[in-house]
């Protein structure tokens, strides 16, 4: 049988579906939406792939996960060796199987894409690591033995724990200093509970800690501790992977009315506060009736999908450009769309407007359209003239980005940054220019996805490595 | 987990509390902040840091009753614990010897206005201290205030303590008689902050106020403590808390304290409720 035989013979079964709650029910609940695979549903769905020999799912993904053998061992029904096998090179899998944008990455170049829908890895991977968790069954690899070396990785965010995980099973002494009080960083404060269940990044990171990673929370350094002084205590090196976490707002009269988010302040009180839950958990959020969300990007639609689940009665996405151009992933988009989130499309706002209590009460906006493509490739979009309206609101949140928070910059003597206040790195290593510091994840590149922050912790933790075994 | 290693209840609804962090100890600075969390459930509060001892390895904060958080941890004894004490936060006092330096503190204020005035002695000012509260039981740290000021006033509104009247009346009566004055600062509630920066700026004698709108992270990451000061937003966590008061927006601040006025009354009304019974 050669491949194109082979490829028409798999090509038989169908991408597999995922059963999610159904729209009306989940718009009412903060449970998670995909409910994932059963084991008989991830054979079939395993068994649609045809094992290249040269596979390009392997190189579209940024921590090298070696996809076929994990997916040959679900075809042959041994999920917990799959688990094991995903492990091997992401410390994440759970995570990574629900929020990796798998369609720009492995499944965008998996072969049977070319002609058909591609393997559904990113949910064979999820399948496999919550079969593993569920199942009780979490081995601890060996680890190599002790260096006798000390790392100091600053944020326990993605980068921070793929760094960690990776150093510590190399031998060396790992701890990870975090400054809110939870560990996992966008993954615990950012991403909604229905697309990433808080409960699964508390076992990914009580896994590290099994692993002999030593996480201390409420630790801000840069005010605490500064890098120096992390030096002085004996450590060998440092990480830094501490996000891009300062909010951008668009700089329009009346931004900072009552009931005007950022959406790092919105999510962050819902997700990590739990918000959700008042009274039963102390943290308010302002629970709107029309509900506007600034921006076309996933931030964006967690937004937008949290706001119906507190109650909203009209969520909307308000974006300058179209659909086309939004940055979220299209399944994101669906979600939204499925629960009934209205979206105005080229619509820019300009000016808030509040009532006599300074509370945000409607949002002046213009109607756009498509000009000549800018720097990004996306067309650019430019007022119409006269088009101004109002939307009527009570609740903001603007998710427009996020920029460098200049906090430990400021306090770190000789780390160069660039104009945006980001960490300067040389690619292959992480290295930053300050000798032993090295750097990783939104710090560096500016708001990115979750696994290409790993992917960065991967590189710097061989990096890390080498340096320190050079000492 | 942080242990309360005293208690003083310093007034009827002002609470001192001696915490174990030895790690904030040693490195905060007059000025500075944490952000406490009492329990799982409980929603992060930035407090001053009023006090701290780097040998015993403590702090000591001093916090109003108005909300659940504060009425819970009220409740708290000695030997108790906090479950999270973020810190130290924000910038530090600018300190040196500017001469003479008048530091006003209203109410609970007084508790943040006390370690500025210590470290500006230390540094060799002048510390000349106006201190009030809405009536004489109510009055916080006195004595501490006292060791640490050239000169104290303590002022009482209803008068049933020192002079009747309040704190900005006492700094008009200096600014009228002629002293020189080289830079105010002003804590306490805020529209006494307001007052005063608006008493010395026909004057222009640098005032600074230091800031206390609502927080979440602390850390500069979700902007809900946002001012508006000279015009520009600022983040009062990773910006301040200082500020110039010549400056401040303090209509702004007035009105993004209030917004959760209804929520918080809700949850201080089910706490009682729960502790009642």
């Amino acid at each position: 049988m050669d491949k194109e035989e082979k490829k028409e013979k798999k090509e038989k079964i169908p991408r597999q579906k995922m059963p999610e709650q159904d729209p009306k029910a989940r718009v009412r609940n903060f449970n998670e939406v995909p409910l994932g695979f059963s084991p008989e549903t991830a054979m079939l769905e395993a068994k649609r792939c045809i094992m290249c020999k040269k596979p390009g799912c392997v190189a579209g993904c940024p921590v090298d996960i070696d996809i076929p053998a994990f997916i040959k061992l679900i075809a042959g029904g041994d999920f917990i060796g799959a688990a094991r096998k995903l492990k091997e090179t992401n410390v994440l899998p759970a995570v990574c199987g629900r929020v990796c944008p798998q369609e720009d990455q492995c499944e965008k170049v998996c072969i049977l894409g070319k002609k058909g829908d591609p393997v559904a890895i990113g949910r064979l991977e999820r399948f496999a690591a919550d079969y593993e968790r569920q199942s009780g069954q979490i081995s601890i690899p060996g680890k190599a033995p002790s260096t006798g070396k000390r790392i100091a990785v600053v944020g326990a965010g993605p980068a921070g724990l793929t760094i960690a995980g990776d150093l510590v099973k190399m031998g060396h002494d790992v701890t990870i200093f975090e400054a809110l009080h939870k560990s996992g960083g966008v993954l615990i404060y950012g991403i909604p509970e229905f697309r990433l269940p808080k409960a699964i990044v508390d076992a990914e990171v009580d896994y590290m800690q099994k692993l002999g990673v030593k996480v201390v929370t409420n630790f801000p350094v840069g005010r605490l501790k500064t890098v120096d002084d992390l030096f002085a205590e004996g450590f060998h090196a440092v990480f830094l992977g501490v996000g891009a976490g300062a909010p951008v707002f668009m700089n329009i009269p009346g931004e900072n009315f009552s009931g005007i988010y950022s959406a790092n302040e919105y999510l962050t009180r819902s997700n990590l506060m739990k918000a959700y839950a008042f009274p039963e958990y102390d943290t308010p959020i302002a629970v709107g009736k029309n509900v506007c969300v600034i921006g076309g990007g996933n931030v964006a639609m967690d937004s937008v999908r949290t706001a119906l689940r507190l109650g909203a009665e009209n969520a909307y996405i308000v974006y300058r450009r179209t659909e086309k151009e939004m940055p979220a992933r299209i399944e994101e988009v669906h979600h939204a769309q499925e629960e009934g989130v209205q979206f105005k499309l080229l619509t820019n706002p300009i000016e808030y407007l509040g009532n006599e209590k300074g509370w945000v009460k409607g949002m002046v906006c213009q109607q756009m359209e498509l000009g000549e493509p800018d720097e990004s490739g996306r067309r650019r979009p430019v007022p119409m003239k006269g088009s101004e309206f109002v939307i009527e609101c009570d609740t903001v949140v603007v998710a427009i980005g996020t920029m460098a928070n200049p906090v430990l910059q400021a306090t770190t003597p000789g780390l160069s940054v660039n104009k945006w206040g980001y960490i300067v790195i040389n690619e292959e290593t992480g290295e930053t220019s300050r000798k032993g510091v090295y750097a990783g994840g939104d710090i560096v590149t500016g708001s990115a996805t979750v696994i290409l922050a790993m992917g960065a912790g991967r590189k710097a933790a061989s990096a890390i490595h080498n340096y320190v075994m050079g000492l | 987990m942080f242990k309360i290693i005293e208690r003083k209840q310093l007034s009827e609804n002002v609470v001192k509390n001696v915490i174990h962090a030895p790690d904030i100890a040693a490195k905060r600075k007059a000025g500075q902040f944490v952000i406490l969390m009492i329990n799982e459930k409980g929603e992060r509060i930035p407090l001053t840091i009023v006090d701290s001892d780097a040998k015993t390895g403590t702090i000591t904060i001093i916090y109003q009753v108005v909300g659940k958080t504060t009425s819970a941890m009220a409740d708290l004894k000695e030997g108790d614990y906090i479950l999270n004490v973020l810190g130290p936060l924000g910038h530090a006092t600018e300190i040196d010897n500017f001469g003479t330096a008048v530091c006003v503190g209203g109410g609970v204020g007084v508790g943040v206005i006390y370690p500025i005035a210590k470290a500006l002695r230390e540094a060799g000012c002048n510390v000349v201290s106006i201190i009030g509260a809405r009536t004489k039981d109510l009055l916080i740290l006195e004595e501490e205030m006292r060791r640490v000021s050239h000169k104290l006033t303590v002022c009482t509104d209803d008068g049933t303590y020192g002079f009747h009247g309040f704190v900005s009346a006492v700094l008009q009566q200096m600014i009228d008689a002629g002293e020189k004055i080289d830079r105010v600062y002003a804590i306490g509630p805020v529209p006494m902050m307001r007052v005063l920066a608006n008493l010395t700026r026909p004057h222009k004698i640098k005032t600074i106020v230091s800031l206390n709108p609502i927080m979440v992270d602390g850390t500069g990451m979700c902007g809900a403590c946002r001012v508006s000061v000279a015009g520009k937003t600022r983040f009062t966590c990773v910006d301040g808390p200082e500020f110039d008061g010549h400056d401040v927006d303090f209509g702004l601040l007035t009105t993004r304290l209030q917004m959760y006025t209804e929520q918080e009354r809700l949850a201080l009304e089910r706490c009682r409720c729960e502790k009642n019974g």
